[in-house]
């Protein structure tokens, strides 16, 4: 536990601009994610699994470099993009290189624009964001600069793949669009307008509506007019207790086609769902089945679980960070100098990792390329289900390579 | 100890009085030479981040002090000052036909017009009247703010904010301000310049009225001022102040997001100043030091800290009203009657056992923490640089003896510290 | 119409929960003069106390035995804290109310960690109770309404008919007379603190399964209840019905009916830029009632201060 209490503030400050000194035989990731607040639970499972990865399919495989191990340093952002950017130059501070983050998009856009800027301005101690789950298609596009990767697939390709599994269902005339007002709910409804328009014309969207987000009590009413739109199927980007509040109403207000979701799994919300979900909850999403086709997935999972028996191994996308870093530092033969570790790093195929499939660090805008699956909400055997309750995601449908054509709009600046 | 500070229990205003202190020159000559050596003993860029964030909540600060200490106004929106402020500077920023022209260190005033602008607006009907009235509209309007924040995307830019490049504007002397420690000192000015203005204010027959109207409303209006304008006033003072202070942060964080109107900043505000005392106009200065090393570095240290901040908080508002500045200006009739000397050594003999304690019921409340909620196996656990297993028993017996010796020897020092403190407050030969 | 109903009765079910949370809150204001800040936490306490107690006796025993310890907790706060900080004033009393507020909600973290806990609905009431034009009303909504009308039917008649609710009545308006009565003023003080948090606790118990039981439900629900009433008139009971009513229904309506600032603004006689996407005012002309839903109590709030500070059915100004 990297609870070391230290009282005294003079003594605190002064240790913390020391400790940059020390470890220097590491390399050290910065984790710049929630870990108090009410985000905190994701937050603190994603470090557990970075921790782990970097234990397991790292440091016990030898290292990299010859010998050098990944140290994970956490960084408490409490979702606040202030809060964020203090903590980045924190962590520059402290010598460290690669900065990994994922929760929220708000968040990722502040950290790769103050990034883009440190590096400019100081170009002696250069960082790479390696986003691992913020999907807002800028931060590829408009946004995109030659310091951040993204490794999870962003909002228009999952929704390009998700449209590809509605369109041939051909039960499915009618579709009810329903998000959080903010720019990814947004995003999410455009996507699925346009895509569903160009591949199901005969499609009707008989609502396409946003509601506060982290607002709403009661997702009643909501799920009334789900009801009284006759769709067949309903498409969501929420996330967190709105997910669960709005899934939970629809279900129970007797409607039984498919919800169509981004984040409908782990941290409490597959054991909340339970039973009800089953054969109505449908997710897309990159990773593995459940269980995993690879016996070493497998064996990973089970190490996992026995370690954090209340945890997730949720986010299958944090392997492929750690052993893609891991790859990048080995092939350009440096740690210090991430200019060539990017080099490395975009444009690599990584086809031997944990989970089955191949990836692919597109050049142009840093996206990784990957599988992209619809899972369904179903029972699970332990230890692979979600929240030790017996249900957990299992792969329906499989998109590969997903949008590996998609159009990006990036235009990038390369040191 | 508290009855000091309360000087008559129905008049809870009492306990609110601004210090009667005056401060002279040499105290803002002092703060200044502080502020220009600080970067030099702390040369890192995350400590001179960490100082600039806490520049900037000072202002914000002491802005929010001139309403609930001085004004007697509970505001639980004053971040959508500051924000709209911020929002302004971020967008001036980024008209670059007039940002090219505009050296960045004027860009704050701009941020104190914003919100200035909002404050004559809101101002108009909330300072109608003090009091629950007033808190609930800074509430509701508050809420309202930060609602509209991710609704109209074409000013508050969404989820995401809007965000600008501080080195795009015209070079002030040859200064680009690409550097954190650039921006330090242009942070560091305005936070010398703001304080010394709201200083000056609160001296003038405007800030002293405003006094006032916050004691007693009705004999104000009776010697022919009417309080309603002295409110609004000191609101849009204030509002200018926290204007200036968002114009700061868009200048360091070159972003601005919901975050910065929404209500955990507006409720975060008024933490700071009430830890600090909103008596004094120091104690929000003290409070934010004290707030900002807890947020920013003990945040580092344990995932606990919004548990310890609240129990100090809590502590505070029940044992010491007046906040840390009141704690510290208490002594100030020792010191004149030159007896303060006297205190130490009790001070000492009470205190150190005391810290003990404080660090024992930590290191308790740690454990069972690591116990609850650590993963399984992972029965180590580090604290005061020690690393033990916190399965095992010593570790329990070690921790639980300490806090309770500790807590003795604090019990046992008590009566002889009040007796000391009697004696030192007493003047020689005088009866208490 | 039949959609018309079925908003009637969620707009119910809501309004009636936010009654409960707000009649023990408006109590406590009226006669101490202190928003309490940690009322919401209070109903925090009681979800999760009830979501404890029903992993040993079921949901039945939580539903008893919750509002009970979430009563003796804010009584406790009050003797202990509260009372102390009563000397220095109302402000300081608000901020201690503030400081338990966010206490509160580390508190539940550290015990029972940052997840939702599955707290579900008992077996016996997961059935629809009756359904209208193929929207259906669970039983244990049903069971909520019947919960609510019965505390408020009770309340009224403790504060009406019994002795005891004419001393806390009398104490309302003249605290000093009624001590120089005889009576003992800081303990109805305390009674009606405890009174007031254990129905906050009822609530939590209730709404615990539906809303769902996290950390961060007293935050979601946090400043609603001050908005009514504020809204209601503070000290008023009936008011508190009302105004949690009026809101359930408005927020409910907003939510089930699109209403378009567009088709506004347009009858106001404004014509709608084109292209919209490129206006500066594009998001105000977007914008539709379930977006603004649960902001629009807010608005109703600063309306109503402005215009009648005592609210809709306060005796005196806030």
């Amino acid at each position: 536990m990297r609870t070391s209490l230290r009282l005294g503030a003079a003594t605190a400050l002064t240790l913390l601009i020391t400790a940059s000194a020390a470890y220097a035989e590491n390399i050290k990731i910065a984790y710049i994610d929630p870990l108090s607040g009410p985000f905190a639970a994701t937050g603190t499972n994603g470090l557990h699994q970075y921790e782990f990865a970097a234990e397991k399919l790292v440091n016990e495989e030898g290292g990299v470099l010859g010998g050098m191990n990944f140290e994970i340093v956490a960084f408490d952002n409490k979702i606040s993009p202030k809060e964020s950017l203090i903590q980045l130059q924190v962590a520059i501070d402290q010598g460290i290189r690669y900065i990994v983050q994922g929760n929220s998009s708000g968040v990722a856009n502040a950290l790769t624009d103050a990034i883009e800027k440190h590096n400019r301005r100081n170009p002696d101690n250069r960082v790479l964001f390696l986003n691992y789950s913020a999907v807002d298609p800028a931060l590829t596009n408009d946004k995109c600069n030659f310091w951040h990767f993204r490794f999870d697939a962003h909002a228009d390709i999952k929704m390009d793949a998700l449209t590809d599994v509605i369109a041939e269902n051909e039960d499915i005339k009618k579709v009810y669009i329903i998000g959080q007002d903010y720019s990814f709910g947004k995003a999410v409804a455009a996507a699925a307008v346009s895509f569903l328009g160009e591949k199901r014309p005969d499609i009707e969207i008989v609502g396409n509506e946003l509601h506060p987000i982290g607002k709403v009590k009661d997702f009643t009413p909501y799920a009334r007019k789900v009801t009284a739109s006759e769709a067949d199927a309903v498409i969501t980007g929420n996330w967190g207790a709105d997910m669960l509040g709005l899934g939970k109403s629809i279900i129970e207000n007797g409607f039984d086609g498919p919800i169509y979701t981004y984040y409908a799994a782990a941290d409490g919300i597959t054991a909340a769902f339970g039973e009800s979900g089953k054969g109505t909850l449908k997710l897309v999403a990159e990773g593995g089945d459940n269980p995993p086709d690879k016996e070493k997935a497998q064996e990973y999972i089970r190490a996992f679980k026995e370690k954090y028996p209340d945890g997730n191994l949720s986010q299958s996308r944090i392997t492929n960070v750690v052993e893609m870093l891991a790859q990048a530092i080995n092939e350009a033969g440096t740690a210090d100098d991430v200019v060539a570790v990017a080099n490395k790093l975009e444009g690599m195929t990584f086809s031997d990792g944990l989970w089955s499939g191949e990836l692919y660090m597109r050049p142009q805008d840093h996206q990784l390329i990957q599988d992209v699956h619809i899972y369904g909400h179903t029972d699970v055997e332990a230890p692979f289900d979600f929240d030790n309750s017996g249900y957990g995601l299992k792969i329906e449908d499989t998109i590969t390579n997903a949008s590996a054509d998609i159009d990006t709009t990036c235009e990038m600046e390369r040191p | 100890m508290t009855d000091d500070i309360t000087t008559d229990p129905t008049r809870p205003s009492q306990r609110m009085r601004a210090g009667s202190m005056v401060i002279g020159k040499l105290p803002w000559i002092l703060a200044a030479l502080f502020l220009i050596i600080l970067p030099v003993i702390f040369p890192s860029n995350s400590a001179i981040t960490i100082m600039n964030q806490m520049s900037i909540t000072m202002v914000f600060a002491l802005a929010y002090n001139m309403l609930l200490g001085q004004g007697g106004m509970l505001s639980f929106g004053h971040a959508v000052y500051m924000g709209v402020g911020g929002f302004a500077c971020v967008h001036l920023m980024n008209v670059a036909g007039f940002f090219d022209y505009l050296p960045l260190p004027f860009l704050p005033l701009f941020g104190g017009l914003g919100g200035m602008a909002l404050a004559i607006i809101v101002g108009s009907f909330s300072t109608r009247s003090a009091g629950t009235i007033f808190a609930m509209i800074s509430l509701g309007i508050g809420e309202l703010v930060a609602a509209c924040s991710v609704i109209i995307v074409v000013f508050f830019g969404g989820e995401e904010g809007v965000s600008a490049d501080r080195t795009l504007g015209m070079p002030f002397f040859g200064i680009e301000f690409l550097y954190q420690r650039e921006v330090y000192y242009l942070i560091a000015f305005w936070l010398l310049l703001s304080a010394i203005l709201m200083y000056l204010f609160s001296r003038t027959p405007m800030g002293r009225m405003a006094n006032a109207v916050r004691d007693n409303p009705e004999r104000a209006e009776f010697l022919g001022y009417s309080s309603r304008w002295v409110r609004f006033y000191s609101f849009v003072v204030s509002g200018f102040f926290a204007g200036v202070a968002g114009g700061l942060f868009a200048i360091n964080y070159e972003i601005l997001t919901e975050e910065n109107l929404n209500l955990t900043t507006s409720g975060t505000i008024l933490l700071v100043t009430f830890l600090g005392g909103v008596g004094h106009f120091f104690g929000p200065i003290i409070g934010t030091v004290v707030f900002t090393l807890v947020q920013t570095v003990l945040s580092l240290e344990t995932e606990l800290w919004g548990f310890y901040a609240g129990l100090l908080f809590l502590a505070t508002v029940m044992f010491f009203p007046g906040g840390i500045a009141g704690l510290i200006m208490m002594h100030a009739p020792a010191i004149r009657l030159g007896k303060a000397g006297r205190l130490i050594m009790p001070y000492l003999i009470c205190f150190v056992p005391a810290f003990f304690a404080v660090l024992g019921v930590a290191a308790l409340i740690e454990m069972v923490f690591h116990v609850r909620h650590a993963s399984v196996g992972d029965e180590e656990m580090s604290l005061y640089w020690m690393t033990f297993d916190s399965h095992a028993l010593l570790p329990w017996v070690v921790a639980v003896a300490v806090t309770a010796v500790a807590l003795a020897l604090t019990r046992r020092a008590a009566p002889a510290l009040r007796a000391a403190w009697n004696d030192a407050n007493t003047p020689e030969g005088g009866s208490a | 119409m039949e959609l018309i109903f079925v908003n009637l009765i969620d707009g119910l079910v809501t309004g009636l929960l936010l009654f409960m949370l707000s009649a023990g809150l408006t109590l406590i204001f009226s006669m101490m003069g202190v928003l309490n800040f940690a009322h919401a936490s209070f109903y925090m306490l009681g979800a999760y106390f009830g979501y404890q107690i029903s992993l040993y006796t079921g949901f039945w025993g939580g539903l008893v035995l919750a509002p009970i310890i979430v009563g003796v907790a804010g009584a406790g706060v009050e003797r202990y804290g509260l009372r102390r900080v009563h000397q220095y004033g109302h402000v300081p009393e608000l901020i201690f109310t503030f400081g338990l507020a966010l206490l509160i909600e580390e508190i539940v973290q550290f015990i029972w960690g940052k997840n939702q806990v599955s707290y579900g609905i008992p077996e016996v009431l997961q059935f629809t109770a009756f359904s209208i034009a193929g929207n259906s009303i669970p039983a244990y909504k049903v069971f909520m309404i019947f919960i609510s009308v019965a505390i408020f039917l009770g309340l009224l008649y403790v504060l009406t008919r019994t002795r005891i609710g004419m001393i806390i009545q009398a104490a309302l308006s003249y605290p000093k007379t009624v001590e120089a009565l005889g009576h003992n003023v800081p303990l109805v003080f305390m009674g009606v603190f405890g009174a007031g948090t254990a129905l906050a606790g009822v609530a939590g118990v209730i709404a615990g399964p539906v809303l769902g039981t996290f950390p961060g439900m007293a935050f979601v629900l946090g400043s609603i209840i001050f908005v009514t009433i504020v809204i209601g008139g503070l000290g008023s009971l009936w008011g508190a019905l009302i105004a949690s009513l009026l809101i359930g229904w408005i927020t409910t309506f907003a939510k089930s009916y699109n209403l378009e600032m567009a088709d506004l603004l347009t009858a106001l006689g404004f014509e709608k830029p084109e292209p919209i996407w490129d206006s500066a005012w594009r998001d105000l002309w977007t914008v539709t009632s379930p977006q603004i839903a649960d902001i629009l109590p807010y608005m109703l709030m600063v309306l109503i201060l402005i215009f009648r500070p005592r609210g809709l059915f306060g005796k005196r100004d806030v």
